[in-house]
């Protein structure tokens, strides 16, 4: 029944399909050239700009010109560390939270939400479906003084704890790290749970079967097999979570205090009100620096290149 | 090959697995002696798989115990039973390699010093070269033995295997079977083996339980159930069976029965106890046991051979024998198989001819069930 004798004629040689071969082999290339120009004009070129930025001196009224002054880079940095560490501190601390509360959940979707798997997932990204500023003003009046939360977290003592650990002041949960820490974690947390969610899903369960057959406890079946087979999720989704986060300002702008600004905040006070734009430009690109340099030790530590 | 002592029996009493309003498993007494390699038979959906997964603990019974010996291991999660299966999928771990994945079961189980054991198993699976590769960069027969090995090592008192041959091509097959085989004789552990595929249940195992619609319809050594089923769906499922329905003319050492006109003995000793003058029978027969001769030489058969006539209507050649199908009054696709010892000529589709075998090789099944039971399709048996 497979017999069946192929009719097609084989190939010719000669130069009559040499053209569309050729076309052929250009279409990945005709395809390509949106996204190109794309990112040329809207990536590269303001890169190049404000690259060019980061090394210029001048004042508004008299201009800036291109001086190779890289003492700016020396100058900001020595001025901003501390939002520096604040950053990074804060959007670690967000990534870890994030993590912990999304790989249970994203772990419940994938293996026992059953029928109600894509209603869940609908309501994990139903947030998106509100305004990013909407919903952070929102966390504002969630942690406003005397509001419910804030008063029963002080009713069971967990401000006392907090605060002495410094991340609240006394009774006050607004305009205080954890604050900002809370309004980060809620708003990055779907992107934690989507690439958690997907890498978990792919996971054959005959392997939990397997390992529960060779003496596996549930425990160390997760420990040994479901975690390290989700790390691509887990990577995925912390560069998701800590990338944006550490260069957030909203979060901090709306949720903090003075104490609390991240170097996003300064990166914006710096275009926006100060007007030195070398400086803004310099932080940026320190900030790019940074993040790249501790994604890539942070890509070879988990070792991913196996399993992705 | 069976051991003397009973201590690794698994015993399965009232055994049954519903879900829903779905009886996947129907009450169910097994015993598989220790030390056997024993085969579930039956086609997809029978309930092999369910059972199977009942003896590891990966499904839950919902009646019936499971014993392993003396112990009642019903209650017991998978990972607390000294059972080990080869999954149909294999179900290797794809973020280690070859030597982890065999050694996974002896180090959740504590123990430090493996490489010996590990090395030992790669061995006699032949694949000591591939200890560090990934089990994605083996193949499919490889993956297999990787499979096979992973659950000896930690040499359980039974082991499973779930349609272990399945996703492998034919030739592989033959050859993995009569390595499983090797490798059961050596190491004396109790084989419970899930197939679909009669050839690799009558190859490879002592003992073959032919399961369909949830249950056991019949528990036997290969030969005895092949020569002797008690159903039809045994008959047609177990290699191929001419059955023919008959009525019983009279009873005695040898039943007498009419089918299309001809009559027909069948020992009584191979007949349903329940078989009665003036009733109807299944008279069965094997086509390898059936002769062929040419309607003119009916002469020269021997009054004592049953005979049905009939005339060829399809003929194949396929090297060892060739396979007839005959239409007669008796019964419409009566197979004949005949060893090509010598080419006979003549023997053309159109021939009038008679059917005749030794009356002991014929056997009679009851009445009352359906006649096709068993029979496989062109898909099944793709």
């Amino acid at each position: 029944m497979s017999a069946t004798p192929t009719t097609e004629a084989p190939p010719v040689d000669g130069p009559v399909p040499r053209r569309p071969a050729t076309r052929r082999r250009l279409v990945p290339y005709w395809l390509l050239l949106p996204g190109i120009v794309w990112l040329l004009v809207f990536f590269a070129l303001p890169m190049v700009y404000q690259a060019s930025t980061s090394v210029q001196t001048g004042s508004l009224e008299q201009g800036f010109q291109v001086t190779w002054h890289f003492r700016t880079y020396w100058d900001a940095f020595q001025e901003y560390w501390p939002q520096f560490v604040r950053s990074l501190l804060y959007a670690g601390t967000a990534t870890l939270l994030c993590l912990l509360l999304g790989y249970p959940l994203a772990y419940l979707i994938a293996f026992k939400a059953g029928r109600w798997r894509n209603l869940l997932l609908v309501l994990v990204i139903a947030p998106f479906f509100t305004s990013f500023l909407i919903r952070t003003l929102a966390w504002k009046t969630i942690l406003a003084d005397d509001s419910l939360v804030v008063d029963a977290l002080g009713a069971l003592h967990v401000l006392d704890v907090t605060s002495w650990l410094g991340w609240t002041e006394g009774d006050r949960v607004l305009a205080t790290p954890m604050a900002v820490v809370c309004g980060l974690t809620y708003n990055f947390l779907p992107f934690m749970i989507l690439p958690l969610y997907t890498s978990l899903e792919r996971i054959d369960t005959r392997l939990h079967e397997a390992a529960q057959d060779l003496y596996a406890s549930p425990a160390t079946t997760f420990r040994k097999v479901t975690f390290p087979l989700s790390m691509p999720g887990v990577v995925s989704g912390t560069l998701l979570t800590f990338i944006p986060a550490s260069g957030d300002y909203v979060n901090a702008e709306l949720l903090g205090s003075t104490d609390t600004k991240m170097v996003g905040n300064v990166i914006q006070s710096q275009f926006l009100r100060v007007l030195d734009y070398p400086t803004a430009a310099a932080l940026s690109f320190i900030l790019m620096a940074i993040v790249l340099f501790m994604v890539t030790v942070y890509i070879r530590k988990a070792g991913t290149e196996d399993l992705v | 090959m069976t051991d003397t002592t009973t201590g690794g029996d698994v015993r399965l009493t009232g055994i049954s697995k519903t879900y829903g309003s779905f009886t996947a498993v129907h009450p169910l007494d097994l015993t598989v002696p220790q030390g056997s390699f024993f085969a579930l038979l039956g086609a997809s959906g029978c309930g092999k798989t369910t059972t199977l997964r009942m003896i590891a603990g990966l499904e839950d019974p919902s009646t019936g115990s499971v014993f392993l010996g003396d112990t009642d291991v019903t209650d017991l999660p998978p990972y607390k039973r000294p059972v080990n299966t080869v999954f149909q999928s294999y179900a290797l771990f794809p973020h280690m390699d070859i030597s982890e994945n065999i050694a996974f079961g002896l180090r959740r189980r504590g123990i430090k010093s493996v490489k010996k054991q590990v090395d030992d198993m790669l061995e006699l699976v032949q694949l000591g070269d591939k200890a560090t590769h990934k089990p994605h960069q083996l193949s499919g027969g490889q993956q297999q033995r990787v499979a096979v090995a992973r659950a000896l090592i930690n040499h359980p008192q039974v082991l499973l295997l779930d349609e272990p041959l399945g996703a492998l091509d034919l030739k592989l097959r033959r050859q993995m079977q009569l390595e499983l085989k090797r490798i059961q004789t050596e190491v004396g552990i109790t084989f419970v083996h899930v197939t679909h595929d009669q050839e690799e249940a009558m190859t490879m195992a002592d003992q073959v339980a032919v399961m369909n619609g949830g249950r056991v319809e019949q528990l036997g050594a290969p030969a005895d159930l092949y020569e002797n089923p008690r159903t039809t769906f045994v008959a047609n499922f177990l290699g191929t069976s001419n059955l023919i329905e008959a009525d019983v003319l009279d009873t005695g050492a040898d039943v007498l029965v009419t089918a299309g006109g001809g009559r027909l003995r069948v020992p009584a000793d191979r007949c349903p106890s329940a078989v009665r003058k003036g009733g109807k029978l299944l008279v069965g027969v094997r086509p390898e046991k059936i002769s062929l001769a040419h309607a003119d030489d009916a002469g020269e058969i021997g009054a004592d051979r049953n005979r049905v006539t009939g005339r060829i209507a399809d003929s194949s050649f396929i090297g060892v024998s060739t396979q007839y199908v005959v239409n007669s009054p008796a019964g419409a696709e009566l197979q004949v198989y005949e060893q090509n010892v010598e080419r006979r000529a003549g023997l053309l589709p159109g021939t009038e001819v008679v059917l005749h075998w030794n009356p002991a090789h014929t056997f009679g099944l009851d009445a009352d069930q359906d006649i096709d039971a068993g029979v496989e399709t062109v898909e099944d048996s793709l």
